[in-house]
């Protein structure tokens, strides 16, 4: 089976958003960058079936030049091999654009099975695993938190606001993985050495048609010093005013 | 923004961790202080290779996630958490510098140095469980035991499945080994051992242990098995330092081990010290991982930390703290790094490790003594770091070479005239 995991790299979480001068990006001077936290669920899947099914893994990524880091530290997990689809405005791709030369990809590559995180933790879209099933015309399971798989299809859990939901589905197919599917491994040290003689293949990637542009961005309204109200049950009452008169909440 | 991803590379711990809520099991609560950042004043991680990165922020993510959250009630326990030797082994970080064809990983000494870095800054007790494992058991039996020896015992130790221990210091000799009271004298094909070992890092879980004794033909190691019949590791309660790992007394009774447990290849005092040389080379660096775990704790507590309506970080005491504090770890990470190179490169001599060991242990304990100051009341609690730390670099000062033999080993080699005696 040949497995494709679509992966992002992301800003690490400690970094102080900061927006550029032009009003519309993220000003990214000094940012360190990690895989996106779903996107080490999709390959921790991707390495887990190839360990009960078989096959070949191979890692994707729409990036800048050194998101090689990202896509080694991929291969030392496991995968076999990766693909960097360089473009240096990586951020500035909307995301039918991404799924776009994703999809291209993949059929490329020939995989018969996608898993990619839920959502990529620095936009927030959740779109870019959705728009790759449509563009590949294969099944599409989303926020996928249990999996059992066959060499023909799986089964798959998702949690959704109004309960659980138990979906089959045939391959191809593109997965898109939520916490609770696994526990993503740490690289060991031996798959850090090995990783160095896995390929990695650097392609340019095509332009960006964007559909879609950023006009602004703003920071979040900074969170207002909470207050104390009282202490004990004495305290109730004036909770109970604050929640309903101030915050507006009950 | 960016809250919902884990932090690789600059990962959540339990004590000066960060409160978001964690995806794994037996988180300590701690206090909700952010994740470590790394000083790095001068840029040296452009000095590392890619791997070498890898290797370090692996490493780190583990410390953080796995150790971090559990070491506070394991130091107040008095207790080792055994069950993460398996998780080490798993990961390669036994005897990580030594040939695959064992087993091992194959890394390089500066890979190596940065895995020693962050287990200490996690606990000094486990980097002493690593050290030992790799340096003081797996490295002997590489370089002075036998190509069956090599064969029977690295695979094994380097997954974790034997854990193995060190016995040269003994009760009335620690910095003077050479006066050892331990035997081995031959009887037929076999050797009986007899003596008393102490301080033993990983005597009691041990299956294995390096024994050194003299003998009629100078002085002699073996790989004893810990099971046979008169030996016995009791443990050493009572600590206030590395509370966090196993501590033990070896006693030997008529133990009999056939020549086969000899290491062929150790002739002389020069065998068991050449592996403190090696073990003595990951402390250069684990004193920098303790310092740098302080250091940080320092600097985020005093700029959280508000007195006299402005945070401490905002004084002129403090900030001469951190200033002293930064530079003294940046010379500290300049030679490890230069150690590590000069010891890849094959010239790294045992008076350069000697100035290393000496250097960065006794900065990782003086930064300790600063910040547990600069913590005010909060030093002196578990729920931050420092304490621990504090307490453990009291052990690390001393064994391996106390500060001040080894201060009497680089004034041997400035002048060329010993002053040991």
């Amino acid at each position: 089976m040949k497995i494709v995991v679509c992966v992002k790299r992301v800003p690490t979480t400690d970094v102080q958003a900061k927006i550029a001068a032009d009003g519309a990006a993220l000003d990214t001077s000094g940012f360190q960058y990690m895989l996106s936290f779903y996107d080490e669920l999709a390959v921790e899947q991707a390495i887990l079936t190839k360990e009960q099914l078989g096959g070949e893994v191979v890692v994707v990524t729409v990036g800048p030049g050194d998101a090689t880091k990202e896509l080694r530290e991929c291969l030392a997990k496991g995968a076999d091999s990766a693909v960097l689809i360089k473009d240096d405005a990586w951020m500035d791709r909307d995301a039918r654009s991404t799924a776009k030369v994703l999809a291209d990809k993949v059929r490329e590559l020939g995989a018969d099975l996608v898993f990619t995180g839920r959502v990529a933790t620095d936009r927030d879209n959740a779109a870019v695993g959705a728009m790759l099933g449509t563009l590949l015309d294969w099944a599409t399971v989303t926020d996928v938190s249990e999996l059992e798989l066959t060499e023909s299809g799986g089964t798959a859990k998702r949690e959704s606001e109004s309960g659980v939901e138990t979906l089959t589905f045939s391959l191809p197919a593109v997965v898109t993985c939520d916490k609770g599917l696994n526990e993503p491994r740490y690289a060991g040290l031996k798959g850090i050495m090995a990783a160095k003689k896995k390929p990695v293949e650097e392609v340019d990637a095509p332009a960006a048609e964007n559909h879609v542009q950023v006009q602004s961005l703003a920071l979040p309204a900074e969170r207002q010093e909470g207050r104390i109200v009282g202490e004990g049950a004495a305290a109730v009452p004036a909770l109970i005013e604050a929640l309903q008169n101030e915050a507006q909440v009950l | 923004m960016f809250g919902e991803a884990r932090p690789r590379g600059v990962p959540p711990v339990g004590p000066g961790g960060d409160s978001r809520p964690s995806r794994l099991p037996g988180r300590a609560a701690g206090n909700t202080m952010k994740p470590f950042q790394q000083l790095d004043f001068l840029g040296l991680d452009a000095e590392l290779s890619e791997d070498e990165r890898m290797v370090r922020d692996t490493v780190r993510s583990w410390s953080s996630e796995r150790y971090l959250p559990i070491v506070m009630d394991h130091f107040e326990a008095g207790t080792f958490p055994t069950e993460v030797l398996p998780e080490l082994g798993e990961m390669g970080l036994f005897g990580a510098n030594l040939p695959e064809e064992y087993g091992c990983a194959g890394l390089n000494n500066v890979a190596y140095g940065l895995i020693c870095q962050e287990l200490e800054r996690a606990d000094s007790g486990l980097r002493s469980a690593a050290s030992v494992q790799g340096s003081l058991v797996m490295w002997p039996i590489f370089e002075y035991g036998s190509e069956e020896q090599r064969r029977e015992f690295l695979p094994r130790l380097a997954t974790g499945e034997l854990i193995g221990c060190f016995g040269l210091t003994e009760p009335d000799f620690g910095s003077n080994p050479g006066g050892m009271r331990t035997t081995a004298r031959r009887d037929g094909d076999d050797w009986i051992l007899d003596g008393r070992k102490m301080w033993i890092t990983n005597g009691t879980i041990a299956q294995i242990a390096i024994m050194w004794a003299r003998s009629e033909e100078g002085f002699l190691g073996f790989v004893v098995p810990c099971d046979a019949p008169g030996f016995s590791a009791p443990e050493q309660k009572h600590k206030f330092s590395l509370r966090a790992s196993v501590t033990s007394e070896l006693v030997l009774e008529d133990v009999r081990v056939p020549d086969s447990a000899r290491l062929p290849k150790a002739k002389g005092l020069r065998a068991p010290l050449s592996c403190l040389t090696q073990a003595r080379y990951g402390i250069a660096w684990g004193g920098v991982g303790a310092a740098l775990a302080c250091f940080d704790e320092a600097l985020q507590y005093t700029k959280e930390r508000v007195v006299f309506d402005k945070p401490l970080a905002g004084f002129q005491l403090p900030q001469k703290k951190l200033a002293d504090m930064a530079t003294d770890i940046t010379l500290g990470q300049l030679m490890a790094l230069r150690l590590g190179r000069l010891k890849d490169a094959g010239t790294l001599t045992p008076a350069q490790v000697s100035m290393g060991k000496r250097n960065n242990v006794h900065l990782g304990l003086e930064v300790a003594r600063t910040v547990r100051d600069m913590l005010g009341a909060n030093g002196i609690s578990l729920e931050y770091q420092v304490g621990r730390h504090l307490c453990n670099l009291e052990s690390v000062i001393t064994y391996e070479g106390t500060h001040d033999i080894h201060t009497l080993a680089l004034g041997h080699e400035l002048t060329g005239i010993p002053a040991y005696r």
